[in-house]
C-alpha cells in the first residue's frame, strides 16, 4: 500500500530537480502567506463578495491585470532561465527535457496567459467607459470568461509541479506531441488549459463585439468612436473568426491522445500537416489579436500627449479593418518550406508583404499626429514613441520574411526568433504598458511614479536591444530555435552572451516595474480630478475610480474625442440636456461563474491524468449552473436614485 | 561570380556598423553561414535577403529619423515656437504619400519573390548531369540514400562540387527540417511525404547542416555534415564505400530508427525499396499521387516543392 | 411584469422585449439576439473546420471502410426527414410564440423534441452499428473525422433539446413574456442553424461518400 502511494506520488510530483523542490516550497508558503492573510484580516468575505463574485467590467478587468502581470514574470522567469543555459556553449545548467519543457511554457504563457489577459484587461477597464455604458453587453459571462482564463491559467501552471509541464513547443506539433512520442501527462495539460481558457476568449469576442456594436451614448456613431475602441472591435471580429480554429485543433488532437483516434498520427491515415494548418489558421490572426489592441492604445496615448487630433482618423479605421482581413490570408508564411508549391508559397508571401502596407500607414500617421502637437514626455508617451522605431524595424524583417525563397534560409532560425520577439515586445509588451500607465489612474486613482517609470523604462528599452539584436545575427551564424545548448567553434558563444545580458536587463526592468507599482500605491500622485492627462475620451469625464454604474447619465457624444469638445469646445449653454438622474438598472454579483472555473479546472485536470470520475463531475457541474442560469429570473436590481445622487455628491460631481 | 562578390560588398556597405560591433564581439565573418553562400541557391537567397533589406530600410530609415525630428521639435516646453495646431488632421496628399510609397516598395520586392520562388523549383543551371540523394531524418540521425550508387551512409552526405542535386525528403519520426544554410534554404522532412530540395555545391568544403525543427531531446545534437568533393574525389570514395561489404539491411535500419544518436556511418548497399517503403508507412498508402511523386523525384525532373503538394491532394 | 407581446411578427423580438416602464437604456432583447449570431458565426466557423478536416481525411481509409462501405442509404435519410422536419414544427412552434400562446407553442415544441430525440436516437444507432462491426473512430483517419463532425452535430442537436426542456417549463410557469420570447426565439435560431449544418453533412459526407 505504502509502496503504491510512494510509486503513484513519484509520478504525480514533478521530481528530481532543486528548481522543482524550489517552486513547489515557494508554491505552499505563497499559498499559506496568502491564507493567512486573508484570515488575520477576516478578508475572506470581502475577497468573495467584492472580487470573485463581481461581474462589474472595472474589477473584472483589474483581475486580468494581475494576472496578466503574474503571468508575465513567470514566462519572464522561463525566457531568463533558457538565456542562463544558452549563455555559454556547452552549459549543463537545464539539461534537455527541462529546456524543452520550459520555452514550450514560455511561448504558451506568453501568448495566451499573458498577451491575452493583458488585453482583456483593456478592454474590460476601457471600453465601456469610451463608449459612454454602464457595463459590457453580457457581464455575467464576462465574469465567466474570465474565471475559465484563470483556470486554465492556472491548470497549465500547475503542470510545472505536478505531472510535468508540455514540451513539444508551443506550436505542438504532431506527431511530435501524439502519445507515441510524448506520453506524459504534459501535453494534456497544454491542450486541456488552453481548450478551457479558449472558450472564455471566444466569449470575451462575442460581449465586446455586442458592446460596441449595441451599446454606445447617444450620438456615438461607429465614425466617432474613441480609436481604441475600434480597434477592440476589429480585434473582437478577429477573435470571433480565428479562435475556432485553435479549439478544432487542439481538440482534435487531444481526441486522438484521450481515444487514440487518428487524425494527426504517423498510421493509421493520420495527416500531421492538417493540425499545421488549423493551428496557424488561428495562429497567425492570433499575432493581429494581441497587437490591433495596443495599435488602439498607441493611438489614445499619441493623440493626448501632442494634445493633437488623432491624424488620418479615416485610414487609421480603414487599416485597422484591412490588416483584420488580411490576417486570415498569410497562415501559410509559418510553413513555406514544408513542401507548399511555389503558385500557394508565392501568394501567401505577397498577402503577408500586403500586411506591411496599412501598418505602415498606421506608423506615419501617429508620426504626424505628433507633428504640429505638443509632446509630453510622459510614462504612456515614452513607451509609445520607443515603440516606434522597435516595430519599424521588427515590421521590416516581417516583410524580408515573408519573400518565400529568404523564409527557406530563416525559417526556424534565431532570425525569426529575434523578430517575433521584437514585434510582440516592441508592439504588444510596449503598448500594453503604455496602456498600463495610461489607464492606471482610471483603475485606482492614482498615478504610477515617472521616476521610478523611466528607469523601468531604460532598463527594459535597453536591454531589449541588447537581449535581441544579436539574436538576427545569431540567425544568420545558423542558429536553430530551441537548441538546448551548442557546441563551441561556431562563434555563437559571444552574441549567445550579450543576449543574455540584454535578458537580465530586461528582468531588472519588470522588478523596476514592480517596485513602481508598490511605491506608487503608497506615494503616488492622487489623480482628484479624474483627467489627470488632459484627455480627449469619455473615460477621462468620469472620476478616478469610477463609481460602479461608471456614468450617473449617460453622457451625448457630439463628434470625436467627445470629452475634449465638452471640455473645451463647447459653451455651458450648448451642453445637450441630459435630463435627471434615473433608477440604474445593474447586474447582480455572482458566485456562479467562479464556480464553474472550479468545475472546469476538476474536470480539466482529471482529463489530463484520464480520471473520469473528476473530468464528467466537473462538467456535471458545469451544467447544473447552466440549468440554474436559465430559471434565474431576478439576476438585476436597480439603483435607487438617492444612492446615486449621495455617490455622486461624494465624489464632487454634483 | 560578379554578382555574388557584388552583393557581398554590399552587404558589407549596408551593416557595416553591426558586422563591426559583432566582429568585436569575437565573431568572425565566414561564421555567418547564411552570407557565406557556397552555392547557387543560398547565392539566390542571399541576393533576395539583400534586395528586401535595403527596400525595407528605405521606410525604416526616414521613420527613425522624422521621429526623432519630430519628438524634438515639438516637445512640449514653454520657449518652443514651432506652430502648433491641434485640429489639423487630414491631409489627402500626405496620405496618398504614405499609401503610395509601401505598395511601390511591396509591388517591387513581390515581383522579385514571385520569380525566385518559381525559378527555385527547378534546378540550378549546372553542366553537369543532376542527381538524387533520399534523405530520411530519424530521431535524432539523418539516413541518406543513393539510389544509383546503392549506397548509405548516416549523418554524413558526400555531393560532386557543380552538380545540381535534389535532395528527396521524407521522415521516420517527428517531422524535421533539412538544413545546410551555405548551399541554400531548408525543407521539411515529413512522414508520409516525399518533397524535393535543389542543392549545388560550387566549392569544395564541408557544409555543416542541421535538423532545423524541434524534434525532442535529442534536437540540438542533430546534425550533419555535406562533403563537397569534385566528382573524382566522389566518384572514388563512392567505390571505397561500396567496395566496404557493410550492407544497410532492414534490421539494422529498425535499430537505427530507435530513439538515439549516432556517429557518421557508410553502407555498401540498402535495400531498393526502402526509402520507398518508409513513405508508405507513415501514411503514404492512403495517398495515391506520392507513388508517382516519389518515382519523379527520382528522375529529377519534377518541380521540388510541387511534389509536397500532390502527395497531400486527395482528391484524385 | 405586465408587458404586452407585440403581436405583429414582423418586430420579432425586438418589439417584444423592450421594457419600456423602466426605462432602459438600450434594447436587452435584441443586444441577446445580436450576441448569438455572433456565437453562432464561430460555430459556423468550428464546423467549417470540421468539415475541412473530414475532406482531407476522407479518402484516408488506412485499409479500413470506406464510407461507399459504410454509409447506410435508408438510415441517413430517415435522419435527415426528421431533422428538417424538426426545423418545420419549430418554425410552428416560434409562430404561435409569436402570437403569444404558451400552450400551443409548447405543443409544437414537444413535436420538435420528439423528432430531434428521433434523430439523435438514428444516429446513436448509426455510430453503435459501425463500431459493432470494428468501423471504431480508432480505425483509421477517415473514421476519426467522421465521428468527429457528425458526432459534434448530434451533441449539439441533444443540447438543444435539454436546453428546450428547459425553455418548456419556463414557458409553462410564465406564459410568454419578452423574456421568455426572446429565450425560445434565441433557441429556434440555433435549432435552424444546426439544420443548416445537417445539410451540409448530408451533402458534403453522405452524398459525396457515396458518389466517390
Amino acid at each position: 500500500m505504502l509502496e503504491q502511494v510512494k510509486d503513484f506520488a513519484s509520478h504525480f510530483f514533478v521530481t528530481g530537480d532543486p528548481l522543482i523542490y524550489g517552486a513547489d516550497v515557494s508554491i505552499v508558503v505563497v499559498s499559506l502567506a496568502i491564507i493567512f492573510v486573508l484570515t488575520y484580516f477576516k478578508r475572506w468575505g470581502w475577497l468573495w463578495r467584492e472580487w470573485l463574485t463581481t461581474v462589474d467590467h472595472k474589477r473584472i478587468g483589474i483581475m486580468y491585470l494581475i494576472a496578466a502581470l503574474l503571468m508575465l514574470f513567470r514566462g519572464g522567469v522561463d525566457g531568463l532561465l533558457m538565456r542562463t543555459q544558452l549563455a555559454l556553449p556547452n552549459l549543463h545548467f537545464l539539461e534537455a527535457e527541462h529546456y524543452d519543457q520550459i520555452f514550450t511554457t514560455h511561448g504558451t504563457i506568453m501568448i495566451l496567459f499573458m498577451a491575452m489577459p493583458f488585453i482583456f484587461a483593456l478592454f474590460n477597464i476601457v471600453v465601456p467607459l469610451q463608449i459612454g455604458a454602464r457595463d459590457v453587453a453580457f457581464p455575467y459571462l464576462n465574469a465567466i470568461s474570465f474565471w475559465l482564463f484563470f483556470f486554465g491559467a492556472l491548470l497549465l501552471n500547475i503542470s510545472f509541479v505536478i505531472g510535468g509541464s508540455p514540451d513539444a513547443g508551443w506550436v505542438s506539433y504532431p506527431p511530435l506531441a501524439e502519445l507515441g512520442f510524448d506520453p506524459g501527462p504534459g501535453e494534456n495539460f497544454y491542450l486541456l488549459a488552453i481548450l478551457i481558457s479558449g472558450i472564455g476568449s471566444v466569449a470575451t469576442g462575442i460581449n465586446f463585439m455586442a458592446t460596441i456594436l449595441k451599446m454606445r451614448a447617444p450620438g456615438m456613431t461607429l465614425m466617432r468612436m474613441p480609436m481604441f475602441t475600434w480597434s477592440v472591435l476589429v480585434t473582437s471580429m478577429i477573435i470571433i473568426f480565428a479562435f475556432p480554429a485553435l479549439t478544432v485543433a487542439l481538440a482534435l488532437l487531444f481526441i486522438d491522445r484521450l481515444v487514440g483516434a487518428h487524425f494527426f498520427t504517423l498510421t493509421g491515415g493520420g495527416d500531421p500537416m492538417q493540425f499545421v494548418n488549423l493551428f496557424w489558421i488561428w495562429g497567425h490572426p492570433e499575432v493581429y489579436i494581441v497587437i490591433l489592441p495596443a495599435f488602439g492604445v498607441f493611438s489614445e496615448v499619441v493623440a493626448t500627449f501632442s494634445r493633437k487630433r488623432l491624424f488620418g482618423y479615416s485610414a487609421m479605421v480603414a487599416s485597422l479593418v484591412l490588416i483584420g482581413i488580411v490576417s486570415y490570408l498569410v497562415w501559410v508564411h509559418h510553413f513555406f518550406t514544408m513542401g507548399a508549391s511555389a503558385d500557394v508559397n508565392t501568394f501567401f508571401a505577397i498577402a503577408s508583404m500586403v500586411i506591411a502596407i496599412p501598418t505602415g500607414v498606421k506608423i506615419f500617421n501617429w508620426l504626424f499626429t505628433m507633428y504640429k502637437g505638443r509632446i509630453r514626455m510622459t510614462m504612456p508617451m515614452l513607451w509609445t514613441i520607443a515603440f516606434v522605431p522597435c516595430f519599424a524595424i521588427g515590421g521590416a524583417t516581417g516583410v524580408m520574411l515573408a519573400v518565400a525563397p529568404a523564409d527557406y534560409q530563416y525559417h526556424n532560425s534565431y532570425f525569426l526568433i529575434a523578430h517575433f520577439h521584437q514585434v510582440l515586445i516592441g508592439g504588444v509588451v510596449f503598448g500594453m504598458l503604455a496602456g498600463m500607465y495610461y489607464w492606471w489612474p482610471k483603475m485606482f486613482g492614482f498615478k504610477l511614479d515617472e521616476r521610478i517609470g523611466r528607469w523601468a523604462f531604460w532598463f527594459f528599452n535597453i536591454g531589449f536591444y541588447v537581449c535581441f539584436m544579436p539574436q538576427y545575427a545569431l540567425g544568420f551564424m545558423g542558429m536553430t530555435r530551441r537548441m538546448y545548448t551548442y557546441p563551441e567553434g561556431l562563434g555563437w558563444g559571444p552574441l549567445n552572451f550579450i543576449s543574455t545580458i540584454g535578458a537580465y536587463m530586461m528582468g531588472i526592468g519588470f522588478i523596476i516595474l514592480v517596485w513602481d507599482i508598490v511605491y506608487s500605491i503608497r506615494y503616488g500622485e492622487r489623480d482628484l480630478t479624474g483627467d489627470p492627462w488632459d484627455g480627449r475620451t469619455l473615460e477621462w469625464s468620469l472620476p478616478s475610480p469610477a463609481p460602479h454604474y461608471n456614468f450617473a447619465r449617460i453622457p451625448v457624444v457630439t463628434g470625436r474625442d467627445a470629452w475634449w469638445i465638452m471640455k473645451y469646445q463647447m459653451k455651458p449653454e450648448e451642453r445637450p440636456d441630459l435630463g435627471p438622474i434615473r433608477p440604474i438598472h445593474m447586474p447582480k454579483n455572482s458566485g456562479r461563474p467562479f464556480i464553474m472555473g472550479v468545475a472546469f479546472f476538476v474536470s480539466g485536470f482529471g482529463f489530463v491524468f484520464n480520471w473520469f470520475v473528476p473530468a464528467i463531475a466537473g462538467l456535471v457541474v458545469v451544467v447544473l449552473c447552466l440549468i440554474l442560469r436559465s430559471f434565474e429570473y431576478d439576476a438585476e436590481y436597480y439603483i435607487p436614485v438617492h444612492e446615486i445622487e449621495e455617490t455622486e455628491a461624494a465624489l464632487g460631481r454634483l | 561570380m560578379s554578382t555574388h562578390s557584388f552583393t557581398s560588398r554590399l552587404l558589407r556597405l549596408a551593416v557595416p556598423g553591426v558586422l563591426a560591433l559583432f566582429l568585436t564581439a569575437g565573431c568572425s565573418p565566414e561564421q555567418f553561414v547564411m552570407l557565406d553562400p557556397a552555392g547557387p541557391v543560398a547565392q539566390t537567397q542571399l541576393r533576395l535577403i539583400i534586395i528586401s533589406a535595403i527596400l525595407v530600410l528605405i521606410v525604416v530609415i526616414p521613420v527613425i529619423l522624422l521621429l526623432a525630428y519630430i519628438v524634438y521639435r515639438y516637445r512640449d516646453k514653454p520657449d518652443n515656437d514651432a506652430s502648433y495646431e491641434p485640429e489639423w488632421s487630414e491631409s489627402p496628399k500626405l496620405e496618398a504619400v504614405w499609401w503610395g510609397i509601401p505598395i511601390v516598395i511591396i509591388a517591387a520586392l513581390g515581383v522579385v519573390t514571385a520569380k525566385e520562388t518559381f525559378a527555385l523549383t527547378r534546378p540550378p543551371v549546372s553542366n553537369a548531369k543532376p542527381m538524387t540523394i533520399e534523405v530520411v531524418s530519424l530521431d535524432w540521425k539523418w539516413l541518406f540514400l543513393y539510389p544509383d550508387q546503392h549506397i548509405a551512409t548516416v549523418n554524413e552526405v558526400h555531393i560532386p562540387v557543380g552538380t545540381p542535386v535534389q535532395f528527396v525528403l521524407t521522415s521516420d519520426a517527428p517531422m524535421n527540417s533539412f538544413w545546410v544554410p551555405q548551399l541554400g534554404g531548408q525543407e521539411y522532412t515529413m512522414p508520409g511525404m516525399a518533397m524535393g530540395l535543389w542543392l549545388q555545391a560550387d566549392q569544395a568544403g564541408d557544409y555543416l547542416g542541421r535538423g532545423a525543427n524541434f524534434t525532442g531531446t535529442g534536437f540540438a545534437h542533430n546534425t550533419f555534415h555535406v562533403i563537397a568533393q569534385p566528382s573524382d574525389a566522389f566518384n572514388g570514395w563512392v567505390q571505397q564505400v561500396q567496395s566496404e561489404n557493410h550492407p544497410l539491411t532492414v534490421e539494422v535500419y529498425d535499430q537505427l530508427a530507435k530513439p538515439g544518436l549516432a556517429q557518421t556511418m557508410t553502407f555498401s548497399s540498402f535495400p531498393d525499396t526502402l526509402f520507398h517503403d518508409v513513405v508508405q508507412k507513415n501514411g503514404g498508402m492512403s495517398m495515391p499521387m506520392n507513388e508517382e511523386a516519389w518515382t519523379s523525384g527520382r528522375t529529377s525532373s519534377a518541380s521540388s516543392s510541387g511534389q509536397g503538394m500532390s502527395g497531400m491532394d486527395m482528391n484524385h | 411584469m405586465s408587458v404586452a407581446v407585440h403581436p405583429n411578427p414582423s418586430h420579432g423580438p425586438q418589439g417584444a422585449a423592450v421594457e419600456t416602464e423602466h426605462g432602459h437604456e438600450h434594447d436587452n432583447g435584441s443586444l441577446y439576439v445580436l450576441g448569438f449570431w455572433l456565437f453562432i458565426i464561430q460555430d459556423l466557423i468550428l464546423f467549417s473546420c470540421l468539415f475541412a478536416t473530414y475532406l482531407v481525411m476522407q479518402g484516408r481509409t488506412a485499409g479500413g471502410p470506406t464510407p461507399k462501405e459504410l454509409f447506410d442509404v435508408p438510415g441517413f435519410s430517415w435522419e435527415t426527414f426528421l431533422l428538417l422536419t424538426s426545423s418545420f414544427t419549430c418554425g410552428l412552434a416560434t409562430f404561435q410564440l409569436r402570437r403569444g400562446k404558451a400552450a400551443s407553442t409548447i405543443g409544437w415544441l414537444v413535436v420538435t423534441v420528439l423528432l430531434g430525440l428521433g434523430f439523435v436516437g438514428l444516429e446513436a444507432n448509426e455510430f453503435v452499428t459501425n463500431a459493432l462491426e470494428g468501423a471504431t473512430m480508432q480505425r483509421s483517419g477517415f473514421l476519426s473525422a467522421f465521428y468527429t463532425l457528425v458526432g459534434t452535430h448530434g451533441c449539439h442537436v441533444s443540447l438543444g433539446i435539454g436546453w428546450v426542456i428547459l425553455l418548456m417549463i419556463q414557458l409553462a410557469r410564465r406564459g410568454v413574456t419578452p423574456v421568455t420570447f426572446r429565450k425560445v426565439f434565441i433557441w429556434s435560431i440555433y435549432w435552424h442553424f444546426l439544420d443548416i449544418v445537417w445539410v451540409f453533412i448530408y451533402t458534403a459526407v453522405y452524398l459525396n461518400g457515396l458518389a466517390r
